[in-house]
């Protein structure tokens, strides 16, 4: 599609020029609108993929602020990239809407309350300590919260009802040999996220335990944390950027270290999604495109790597009938499809899809806490969705949804990592042994 | 593209009629700020945008008649729109004029299984019909490649046709009622629920269906449902030549085979959908048939291998039978998404619509060839092979100045071509306005004038999707005073778009 973007503005700033060429490869087919979550629950133009690519041509073609429904629409945007999985164009919708919302950021001041909402999640949380603080403050006006609407009932509802596990040993850096008696055969730094390892200390923990009985080395790198997704997501580049640099010295100090590193191992599909994306956001810093670029091409999700390697013989009879939920970030982003199920599968689960499985589920990130509204009908349906094939277990490999999720899909819900790990001879999930199974 | 002049003085009352209209749908429904109206300035082809008025999305079939009864009281013209993927600039907006959006008159209303029919909503998508009766062992056979996504309102108006129209028909036999609302708000119902319902009434249906939004705004369609096919299986057959291929198309009919499908790739496609097909192809390829075949697992047997015996006899280098419904599934995505694949290669492009008779695809198809050089665009060839409909992609960049233009005489061409090769302009996209000046060359005036009466008969006001279709204004209300005469032509004077 012709945009007429003034060569001024693609001269002054790179990511214009690109999107400008993203935005003429776009044939304005349609095809994406049938895949994207705020077009379904909206029904307009305005709230679809090919619909923000005319914003997006609209905002950089007029240049200067853009306008107050041009950022509402680019705010609905869930960012889960179901479009960009299904553009038989190639149209790399993310990295548009990655670079339009930076500029939205830059050259559009936003209403009061949503300024102070929107910094407080950026401060918040990459950091897993005052993210913890926060979520005790949020626990003591749980009470209270009928009275709030919006945004705010939305980040109270999120507070989790029972107090946050004790911080695992696991996060903190140090390295976990294989066990006596069995060969290393890989060596790989694992990314000890931000809110997951507040959120749910288990997944770690299983994560390590899989990779140490199939011979892998686990290292927690000292100054690796959050992948910065949280900031990028609400344009905040310049908050994310320092994040992203630590990361990358973290790794490559192990990978270019005696012991060196065959990969590094994300078990959160919105934090892979992000590292994998770490090269484009780096390709114009001379100093870090490279480093950039080797950490993205050493990152693999978790199913990944156990596909790579192979998962040994199953030791408990498992046999249960498994619903599996794929992340968008998972999906779409990084376009893993199959692997997970084929571990489940292989490690004796039946597994069972969710109709409309390409719907996000609403959680995206920071997005419940945004846009209320949208995610709250999204998280209905996919609920809905979920319960209508009458598993035993969820499982999915993202965090975001799982908090989400569970606790609404009447079943339990775990992290496909951790029935991977109980199936090969770790402990049963804590949420399948508290809760009695459905009959199968 | 020349449309009819816009009213000035109804484009002022703009901020009027959206107060109005928003009494009928609601707030949220109409929307007039600048920025989101942009995104509705075309539908499938980009070439032509135009800013439309206010775009208006109703919630029900109610909410449409109140909103025609008043544009039509104001004299504001109205086009209709689906999903907006029309090819042939059938949902382009007018200035002067609302755009009418049925995306969100998207449910199933019933499906009544015994009966084999569904009642929906025009802005179901049409793929959703599928869906929803799937569980069921059934299926809405028209299958258009934009299926995913265009609606069944948008199929009903370009009477649309897809893969498996060869052996099933397309939009027009799948349709077995109709709600519309005229331009004056008058509800009409033609037809009914089940199958022979519009026995013994004017086919009035028949009028409706491929009207392109000029006669009346569809409501609710009755579509009729199949059954799943117990089998089916694609062979894929791939050719040294363009033309070897050509004539195995003719020579898998003239065996006496109906396939279910017959689609011809050439090779500039085939590179586009590589990649999402998963396969790469023999470097000697010049064009792939798919040809699907469906049936009792007894008759598929039988008739893949007289296909392949066919093949092999017409030339083929390989052909490969599809070993399970995983494949089949991606082998047609891949030929469903071959259009939008396109703009992987070239930053625009321009696809038009002519069918002729297949025993002349060789000959068309060589003129093709040379256009191309003539105008110096690339083009690229993918299109229903077995009902000789051609879909050439032709490749231009709109940024160079003239490019459009040149890709514009050569799409013409290429149509008048099909029109002297004894076939029409349009197989299943319609004439919209990418082919409206054409229709001279396909139709005598005398035609047009009757086509014209038609559109008279239903919209005297000429409101609904005025400058589509006919090469010159309706004049209706003339029509209604004079007589024709021997046939004569009535107007010779007036002025062409
Ligand atoms: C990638 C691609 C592949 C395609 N493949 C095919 C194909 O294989 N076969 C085929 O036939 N077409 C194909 N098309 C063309 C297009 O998808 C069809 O014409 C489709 O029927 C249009 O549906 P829509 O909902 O997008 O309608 P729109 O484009 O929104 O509108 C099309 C026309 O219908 C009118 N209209 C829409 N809704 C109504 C209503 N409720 N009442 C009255 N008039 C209405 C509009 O005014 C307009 O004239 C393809 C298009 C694309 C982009
Ligand atoms: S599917 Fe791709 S090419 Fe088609 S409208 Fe969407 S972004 Fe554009
Ligand atoms: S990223 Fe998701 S929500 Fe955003 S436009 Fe694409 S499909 Fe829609």
């Amino acid at each position: 599609m012709l945009s007429h973007i003034p060569q001024a503005a693609q001269d002054a700033d790179a990511n214009i020029k690109l999107a400008k060429e993203i935005i003429g490869n776009c044939v304005h087919c349609g095809v994406c609108l049938s895949r994207c979550p705020t077009y379904a629950v909206k029904h307009e133009e305005n709230d679809s993929p090919r619909g923000r690519i005319f914003l997006i041509k609209g905002m950089y073609e007029k240049g200067g602020a853009p306008d107050d429904r041009t950022v509402e629409h680019l705010d609905r945007c869930l960012t889960c990239l179901a479009c960009e999985a299904i553009c038989p164009s190639g149209v790399e919708y993310s990295k548009l809407i990655a670079h339009g919302r930076e500029y939205v950021e830059q050259h559009y001041r936003r209403p009061l309350f949503q300024r102070i909402v929107r910094e407080s999640l950026i401060r918040l949380l990459p950091n897993a300590g005052l993210f913890r603080k926060a979520i005790a403050l949020g626990r003591l006006a749980r009470p209270a919260r009928g009275l709030f609407s919006g945004t705010l009932r939305a980040m109270m509802d999120m507070v989790p009802a029972k107090p946050l596990p004790a911080p695992s040993p696991v996060d903190r850096p140090q390295t976990f040999t294989v066990k006596p008696g069995t060969t290393r055969r890989k060596r790989v730094a694992l990314l000890n996220g931000c809110v997951q390892t507040a959120l749910d200390t288990a997944i770690n923990e299983a994560t390590i335990r899989l990779l140490q009985r199939h011979g892998v080395e686990v290292v927690v790198a000292r100054g690796s944390g959050c992948c910065g997704a949280p900031a990028e997501h609400m344009g905040a580049e310049d908050k994310a950027l320092p994040l992203v640099k630590a990361n990358i010295d973290a790794w490559l100090r192990e990978a270019d270290g005696p012991e060196g590193l065959d990969a590094v191992i994300i078990n959160t599909s919105g934090c892979g999604t992000s590292v994998k994306a770490y090269g484009h956001a780096m390709r114009l810093d001379p100093q870090w495109a490279d480093k950039a670029a080797r950490v993205s091409a050493m990152a693999r999700d978790i199913s990944e790597f156990m596909t790579e390697i192979g998962l040994m013989p199953a030791t408990q009879p498992a046999g249960l009938r498994v619903v599996y939920h794929s992340a968008c970030s998972m999906q779409h982003g990084q376009r893993i499809i199959n692997q997970p199920k084929d571990l489940l599968r292989s490690a004796g689960f039946t597994v069972l899809d969710v109709p409309e499985g390409y719907l996000c589920c609403g959680s995206a990130g920071t997005y419940n806490l945004l846009q209320p509204d949208i995610a709250g009908q999204l998280k209905e349906r996919k609920v809905r969705n979920i319960r209508s094939v009458n598993a035993q277990v969820a499982a999915s490999g993202n965090i975001g949804c799982m908090t989400q999720l569970a606790g609404e899909v009447g079943i339990p819900f775990v992290h496909t990592v951790e029935l991977l790990d109980w199936a090969t001879g770790g402990p049963e999930p804590a949420a399948l042994a508290a809760t009695p199974l459905v009959a199968g | 593209m020349q449309m009819p002049e816009p009213s000035q003085a109804i484009m002022n009352q703009r901020e009027a009629l959206a107060v109005a209209l928003r009494q009928i749908v609601g707030q949220e429904w109409v929307i007039s700020d600048e920025a989101e109206r942009r995104p509705y300035q075309c539908d499938g082809i980009t070439a032509y945008m135009a800013m439309p008025l206010l775009v208006v999305l109703p919630g029900s079939a109610a909410e449409v008649q109140q909103i025609l009864r008043f544009c039509h009281e104001r004299g504001v013209k109205v086009v209709p729109r689906g999903s907006g993927t029309s090819l042939s600039g059938g949902a382009l907006p007018l200035e002067d004029g609302i755009l009418l959006v049925t995306s969100r008159l998207c449910n199933v209303l019933e499906v009544d299984a015994p009966n084999r029919v569904a009642r929906v909503q025009p802005g179901v998508p049409n793929i959703k019909i599928s869906e929803a009766v799937q569980h069921l062992g059934l299926c809405y056979m028209p299958d258009p490649s934009s299926q995913l996504i265009s609606t069944i309102g948008g199929n009903v108006a370009e009477n649309a046709g897809g893969v498996h129209c060869l052996k099933y028909g397309v939009t027009a036999n799948h349709i077995l009622g109709l709600e519309a609302v005229l331009m004056t708000g008058e509800i009409i119902r033609l037809g009914g629920a089940y199958l022979g319902a519009a026995e013994g009434e004017m086919d009035l249906m028949g009028v409706l269906t491929g009207s392109e939004g000029l006669l009346a705004m569809v409501t609710e369609i009755a579509v009729r449902l199949e059954p799943v096919p117990e089998v089916a299986r694609v062979i894929s057959m791939s050719f040294p030549s363009v033309e070897e291929a050509c004539a195995c198309v003719g020579a898998i009919v003239g065996a006496g085979i109906i396939p279910a499908g017959l689609e011809f790739m050439d090779r500039k496609v085939l590179d586009a959908v590589s990649v999402l097909i998963r396969e790469t192809f023999d470097s000697n390829t010049a064009a792939l048939l798919l040809c699907e075949l469906d049936g009792t697992a007894v008759e598929v047997d039988a008739l893949v291998d007289v296909v392949s015996d066919v093949a092999r006899n017409q030339g083929a280098i390989e052909t490969k039978v599809s070993t399970t419904e995983e494949e089949r599934q991606r082998i047609w995505s891949s030929r469903k998404l071959a259009f939008s694949a396109i703009g992987k290669l070239c930053p625009d492009y321009y696809c038009t619509d002519g069918t002729i008779p297949r025993n002349k695809l060789p000959e068309v198809l060589n003129k093709m060839a040379d256009m191309s050089v003539k105008y110096g665009l690339d083009y690229a060839n993918c299109f229903h092979a077995g009902d000789g409909n051609l879909h050439p992609i032709i490749m231009y960049d709109a940024a160079k100045p003239g490019d459009l233009e040149k890709a514009e005489a050569f799409g013409a061409d290429v149509l008048i071509a099909c029109v002297d090769a004894g076939g029409v302009l349009s197989g299943e996209h319609g004439v919209g306005v990418e082919k409206r000046d054409l229709m001279t060359h396909q139709f005598t005036d005398i035609d047009l004038n009757q086509q014209q009466m038609v559109k008279c008969a239903f919209d005297p006001a000429e409101l609904l999707n005025p400058g589509k279709v006919f090469p010159t204004a309706c004049r209706c209300a003339e029509f209604g005073r004079m007589h024709v005469r021997n046939g004569a032509i009535r107007f010779p004077d007036i002025p062409r778009f």
